[in-house]
């Protein structure tokens, strides 16, 4: 029988991986629903109105599924580890308070008039409801990251009798690795959303769909794909450098750095052999890590020896940067090399279309492998210094958590399916319509 | 600056309001899913467009309930909660079934929409089920006995009963022909084991909690007190009486039921609230041994002081929105 610890750790990182699948999508979808709405109003052309139908629907879906994960996890702070609340809540509680009270009321309630009111408010005043959900989403996000990133970076309290206590709440919300875990994330949501907008829109092109909508929504999110991308790189360098800073135990696992060295390589691939403290099959470039890392080709750069018992387990930490890192790499070769297409040929081949279809949910690929980069990489603390994992477990009986765990995994794994063959399905079921729908679009009852 | 004393009475009380809001809120929407018909599309389809606007935003005063127990009293969230673990997760499994299905039912192939709404009526009892079974079980102070657990079932059938009438009263108030004649007669049933159901639970907390008995018999505030029990089954008989007549003139007061429902919830917790006050793990914690940081609360407290009015105030608008009768529900 597996203990409690172990299974309540594999129970929220199931749990908190299933949730963020959806987050990711909403956050900046909604944005992009915000987008579609205005240029609406602006032109008053039906095709954004089709446009924002379409992907309203797949929004109300994702959130659903957002919500309901989410809740799972509120429980579980208290239910599976009781220690987390006990010595850090007085950091913890207030962040999650404000996302509930100044993100969760506002989405919920604004996104039943965004849903269902388009014909009950006024035009203005549905356009502003998209607004505010976006906003919202943005918010929750703001709140949760700021919770994440001192859980890594911890400032601003001080420990009296193992106990954090506040002492400066500035410096607790915007602690230093703040600011760029939450563009880091922001983008990650961007591209996410970009990626399954155009992998559907082409989908619906292959199929045959003849209407304006999916073009224009395959242009507008391969050209926010092609912005992104790149950007992406390059906010995700920044955070590594301040990861460097701040969690060089984190960045030594990353790069497979086992002991402190001067002009270390850069390891493209091996296979980290963590009993005998080295790299196996490494293929690297010589001083290359240095250089990115210090820029300088002949500096220093701790490694893994330094944090005896206290770093993280180095395999997931390193594979899991090499897929988001690879990841990322393609959606720049494929968003900059498509929009440019695009831009020449006015169209994209069926192969080009295909290959978007295949890349519908790379962006939920890369956003988990880089997830568990930064929390497993932050192992075996929960708190950075403060507060260790085991120190914050449950004293459940390991038979309850494993019954629950079974059942949320198999509810994951039937809901994930579901999901995405719903999403699949709407977009087929949407290439039969017609565009006769036009005469309702600007009176009709259900416009 | 609130002293520790003011803040734990202040999150006690917005604790309090998030319960009683929940209850009132959800409960409607819970028991509209547990009131689906079989097999009837169209009935199903009115009765779901009448939460549709509202469920999500619901449940959400479930998250900041829990929330506030987590932030507020937190080691009083961790006895609560590791108690009551499994129906815990059994009414978060519920909660996720009814909130997909919600969304599938509406977008799956025609031939599933039937298998969806058998989810939503599902995860709908699951939830209900399991609040009353924690409900229960926290009143018993989370003892293991046979009579715990059976009170706890008990407990359990009669939050399923409470949120059926409440959704009852719901859609005699958003409904009109066939589908609201149907609501007022699940509305009678409801009413009348409800009121069996608070009846008992009126005796016997009391009988098994001494200070019970003391807070509540005890003069002067039994003055005060004693009057709230009959004014609770004064509305129940009120409603019954009033039924029969709506089912003849169904355009006449259709939001009665609806305010009575309402009102009763709000006795009954109060009574329950007061039983227990200030403890908030019965018979072990008060809020004011488990409070955490009163720096933590009195940073909290602004979002409080702004947020919560504001939240109230669009909460209003959106019902405002969605006022009066039903219509089909459709965002394409």
């Amino acid at each position: 029988m597996l203990d409690t610890l172990l299974l309540s750790r594999i129970q929220f990182a199931a749990n908190i991986s299933f949730h963020i699948l959806f987050p990711t999508i909403t956050i900046a979808l909604g944005w992009f629903l915000v987008f579609f709405k205005w240029r609406y109003d602006k032109t008053s052309h039906p095709v954004w109105l089709r446009a924002y139908r379409f992907w309203v629907k797949i929004f109300a879906l994702t959130f659903a599924l957002g919500v309901v994960s989410g809740i799972t996890m509120s429980f579980q702070f208290g239910t599976n580890w009781p220690g987390f609340m006990e010595r850090v809540g007085n950091i913890a509680g207030p962040l999650l308070g404000y996302e509930v009270l100044t993100a969760f009321f506002m989405e919920a309630t604004f996104l039943g008039i965004m849903l269902f009111g388009m014909n009950r408010v006024p035009n203005k005043v549905h356009t502003l409801a998209c607004l505010i959900v976006a906003v919202g989403t943005t918010l929750s996000a703001f709140w949760i990251l700021s919770l994440n990133s001192w859980m890594q970076t911890p400032t601003g309290f001080e420990l009296r009798d193992g106990v954090a206590y506040p002492t400066d709440w500035l410096a607790i919300i915007f602690n230093p690795s703040f600011p760029y875990r939450f563009f880091h994330m922001l983008l990650a949501s961007g591209l996410t959303a970009s990626f399954l907008i155009a992998g559907v829109s082409a989908y619906r092109l292959l199929q045959g769909d003849n209407k304006q909508a999916p073009r224009l929504t395959l242009k507008v999110a391969l050209t926010v794909a092609a912005i992104l991308a790149p950007l992406q790189a390059f906010v995700g360098d920044l955070h590594g450098l301040n990861t460097l800073e701040h969690q060089p135990q984190k960045i030594a696992a990353m790069e497979g750095i086992w002991h402190t060295e001067k002009g270390a390589p850069l390891v493209l691939f091996a296979i980290p052999n963590e009993k005998e403290q080295r790299n196996d099959f490494a293929i690297s470039i010589p001083n290359g890590a240095s250089l990115i890392l210090t820029h300088h080709h002949d500096g220093e750069l701790k490694g893994l020896n330094e944090f005896p018992n206290a770093h993280p387990p180095v395999k997931p930490v390193f594979f899991g940067f090499r897929i988001m890192v690879g990841m990322g790499m393609l959606m720049i070769l494929v968003a900059v090399g498509l929009r440019w297409q695009l831009h020449r040929k006015q169209t994209l081949a069926p192969w080009q279309l295909k290959t978007l279809v295949a890349m519908s949910f790379s962006g939920w690929l890369a956003t988990l492998a880089g997830w568990y980069v930064t929390e497993i990489g932050r192992q075996p603390y929960l708190v950075s210094g403060v507060l260790r994992v085991e120190e914050a477990v449950t004293k459940l009986a390991s038979e309850n958590v494993a019954i629950t765990l079974t059942m949320y995994l198999t509810l994951y794994a039937v809901l994930l399916v579901v999901y995405i063959r719903t999403l699949f399905f709407t977009a087929k079921k949407s290439v039969g319509v017609e565009e006769y729908e036009q005469t309702q679009l600007t009176g009709g009852k259900y416009a | 600056m609130l002293n520790a004393e003011q803040l734990a009475l202040l999150f006690a009380g917005l604790m309090a309001l998030a319960i009683l809001v929940y209850a009132i809120l959800d409960g409607y929407d819970l028991g509209v899913g547990m009131l689906l018909p079989n097999q009837e599309q169209d009935k199903a389809d009115t009765m779901i467009a009448s939460i549709g606007p509202f469920w999500d935003a619901n449940e959400t005063w479930l998250v900041l309930a829990v929330g506030l127990v987590l932030i507020a009293f937190p080691l009083a969230h961790s006895v609560i909660l590791q108690a009551l673990y499994l129906p815990a997760s059994f009414m978060l499994v519920g909660l996720i079934l009814r909130g997909v299905a919600f969304d599938f039912r509406a977008k799956a192939k025609s031939k599933r929409k039937d298998m969806w709404d058998k989810v939503f009526k599902g995860g709908s009892y699951l939830t209900s089920f399991s609040q009353g079974y924690m409900l229960g079980s926290y009143v018993m102070g989370f003892e293991t006995t046979i009579v715990a657990h059976l009170f706890s079932i008990l407990s359990g059938i009669g939050v399923v009963t409470a949120y059926r009438f409440i959704g009852a009263a719901w859609l005699i108030m958003k409904t009109t022909g066939e589908l609201q004649q149907q609501a007022i007669h699940w509305c009678q049933t409801a009413l009348r084991v409800s009121a069996i159901g608070i009846a008992l639970v009126s005796i016997v907390n009391p009988i098994i909690h001494p200070n019970v008995l003391a807070l509540w018999f005890e003069l002067p505030m039994a003055l005060v007190l004693l009057p709230m029990p009959m004014i609770c089954f004064g509305l129940l008989v009120l409603l019954e009486l009033t039924l029969p007549k709506l089912a003849q003139r169904p355009e006449q007061g259709a939001w009665l039921p609806f305010a009575i429902a309402a009102m009763v919830f709000c006795l009954c917790f109060f009574g329950l609230a007061y039983s227990f006050f200030p403890y908030v793990v019965p018979g072990k914690l008060t809020i004011f041994e488990t409070l955490s940081a009163p720096e933590s609360l009195n940073f909290l407290m602004f979002g409080v002081v702004f947020v919560v009015p504001t939240i109230i105030a669009y909460t209003l608008y959106s019902y405002r929105v969605f006022w009066g009768k039903v219509t089909p529900l459709s965002y394409y």
